[in-house]
């Protein structure tokens, strides 16, 4: 018994001690996500945002958890206590699980599992729960209202998702996380190029599943206050936030593991390109070269002392990438630079959402369970045909695999153009019925 | 041993889950008990080195069909369920059943005990638990090969009941 203890703690303890850290820090980047967004809001609305707390409002993050820590707590006194408590913390638990099987670099992954991507998918459709069951027990309309639309949102989109999903993964032939990078290592090609398609179905629909804008009918202000989270505050409604933080973060690691080449280089294989191999602490560099012009710009002293810990702390992340260089291939060398441009590309994919959230109007539920059920799902259907038929005309019939691809995926973007067709006029043919 | 403890956990579970979707009174709790059930069950999957078993457990019945079951015990007016009577005057009937129930499951376990007499109710795996290196694969070729035409009878027969339900559900199509 002791025995065995012991082999599991010395067999398992980096494993232990990686998910302690995530779970330790990952709220903090969530944070930190945050004030990303309403900068970039801000941005793009011609503001600031956050200026307020540190240098750049680069302490607002902090400021806000103080805050949702010691604001009241309130539960309604008609609520369901129990799940009222559970709910929350299952959108939580449900979030930071899949992070298990992210493969962040080479190395730096906590399980490899066999079914690494069913794990994820599996695990992210646990969460819907969270919010289905904590909209029931406010007992609250709105509420009720916002958890009835999320789970049918969320189970409409799940079908587009996974069907997305196999496009990419009958091509590597492998469930694992970690496997899936080797082949985009081996065939020298990003999923992306070779199953577009799928890339796009996945791209809309994470943010469906995410419950983005505008896709965030559950939470959509304007008709039902704020969805299931209604009746949560402080603590327990931070809690929610951290989830869909947290969830944005997953289905970005998982779009960057499947389709963009995980934690590889742009153009990994070609030695032409190992340039890039200075890009990642030159970019640091940068970072921390205009840390370093900002400080004398800072008002007082104190916002100059956290502007210049931000410098240390930019300085700090580029002396490893320095140090890796050059042509980083093995060790812990590989991982430090795997993990930048893995990092790099599940923000970039973060920035797509943000984008598209401060781009596009609200949908209103019927379009979107039109979008979900008419174009999107037979869209994927007939995109995993597609792949298929292209790796058995490249396999089995010996085409170019160029040519077979190009093939099918003419078809499938033909069957998108009729698929929208029958759709306009199915649309042109209710409103002659309505007049 | 840790294996044992493990199937004692997760066995445990999921029986007390099953009691207690039974006997909760409020349909949301015996969901929640019932995910919990499914869920434990799922590991004991997992401890039998099924790993595509378990994940499909979960995608399936607690990201799927739980789902649209909690979906719809929203939407039911639950004051009502919480006056009516939570169970029925069949103790007797119930009783005999469950009793011959637990002897059929004995007389099984009875008969598996003393295989060397050659009944083989029971037989031992005969590989190794620890040298099986993923299933996923195995399972799809034996599904995709070996036993594709009950496997594509199967899906029609659900497609089927789909498109039954549908027509039947819909006035107008």
């Amino acid at each position: 018994m002791l025995q065995e203890a012991y082999f599991i703690l010395s067999n398992y303890i980096w494993q232990i001690v990686d998910g302690l850290v995530i779970v330790a820090i990952f709220p903090l980047l969530a944070g930190y996500v945050v004030l990303l967004e309403r900068k970039v809001m801000a941005d793009m609305q011609a503001r600031l945002g956050p200026m307020r707390v540190g240098p750049h409002g680069l302490l607002q993050p902090l400021a806000d958890a103080v805050k949702l820590m010691i604001k009241e707590d309130i539960i309604p006194e008609s609520a369901d206590r129990a799940i009222f408590w559970l709910a929350p913390v299952l959108s939580v638990f449900a979030g930071m699980l899949s992070f298990a099987a992210i493969p962040v670099g080479p190395g730096f992954l906590i399980a490899d599992m066999n079914i690494g991507l069913l794990f994820i998918f599996a695990v992210s459709s646990m969460g819907i729960f969270g919010i289905v069951l904590g909209g029931w027990a406010s007992n609250s309309h709105y509420s009720l209202m916002g958890a009835l639309r999320s789970s049918a949102q969320l189970v409409s989109y799940e079908v587009a998702v996974g069907m997305a999903m196999v496009s990419g993964l009958l091509l590597a032939g492998t469930l694992s996380m970690k496997d899936i990078v080797g082949y985009q290592a081996h065939s020298g090609f990003w999923l992306v190029f070779v199953a577009p398609v799928g890339f796009v179905i996945y791209l809309v629909g994470s943010v469906a599943e995410t419950n983005r804008a505008p896709f965030d009918l559950p939470e959509a202000e304007s008709e039902l206050v704020a969805g299931y989270m209604t009746e949560y505050s402080g603590f327990r409604w931070a809690l929610y936030f951290l989830a869909e933080y947290s969830n944005m973060v997953v289905v970005g690691s998982v779009a960057t593991t499947l389709f963009l080449g995980g934690w590889l280089r742009p153009f990994a294989g070609t030695p032409a390109f190992h340039f890039l191999d200075y890009a990642p602490p030159l970019v640091m560099l940068g970072v921390t070269g205009y840390c370093v012009y900002r400080i004398p710009k800072q008002t007082g002293w104190d916002q100059k002392f956290i502007m210049a810990i931000f410098t240390g702390i930019c300085f700090v992340i580029t002396v490893p990438l320095a140090a890796a260089l050059p042509h980083p291939v093995a060790g812990w060398q590989a991982g430090v630079h795997g993990a930048f441009w893995f990092i790099a590309k599940v923000m970039a994919y973060v920035y797509v959402f943000l984008w598209a959230r401060f781009t596009f109007p609200r949908y209103r539920f019927d379009q979107l369970m039109q979008l979900g059920w008419h174009y999107l799902i037979p869209l994927s259907i007939v995109n995993v045909m597609g792949v298929a038929t292209a790796i058995v005309l490249h396999r089995e019939a010996g085409w170019n695999p160029v040519v077979s691809i190009g093939v099918t995926l003419v078809v499938t973007v033909l069957a998108a153009l009729w698929l929208v067709r029958a759709g306009e006029r199915r649309e042109q043919a209710t409103l002659k019925s309505a007049a | 041993m840790t294996n044992l403890i493990l199937f004692y956990f997760f066995a445990g579970l999921a029986v007390l889950g099953g009691v207690l979707v039974v006997t909760m009174r409020n349909a949301v709790h015996s969901a929640v008990f019932l995910i919990t059930s499914l869920l434990a069950t799922a590991g004991l999957y997992l401890t039998l080195n099924a790993e595509f078993l378990f994940v499909v457990q979960i995608i399936l019945y607690v990201g799927g069909i739980m789902v649209l079951f909690v979906f719809v015990i929203m939407l039911v007016n639950l004051d009502v369920a919480l006056h009516q009577v939570q169970f029925n005057r069949q103790t007797w009937v119930a009783g005999l059943l469950s009793f011959a129930l637990l002897a059929e499951l004995l007389a099984a376990l009875a008969l598996a005990r003393s295989s060397s007499t050659g009944m083989q109710l029971l037989p031992a795996p005969h590989v190794p638990a620890a040298s099986v290196q993923g299933n996923t694969e195995q399972i799809g070729t034996l599904l995709f090969q070996n036993y594709v035409i009950p496997f594509e009878i199967a899906s029609i027969l659900l497609l089927v009941a789909l498109v039954g339900a549908v027509v039947m559900g819909k006035k107008r199509i």
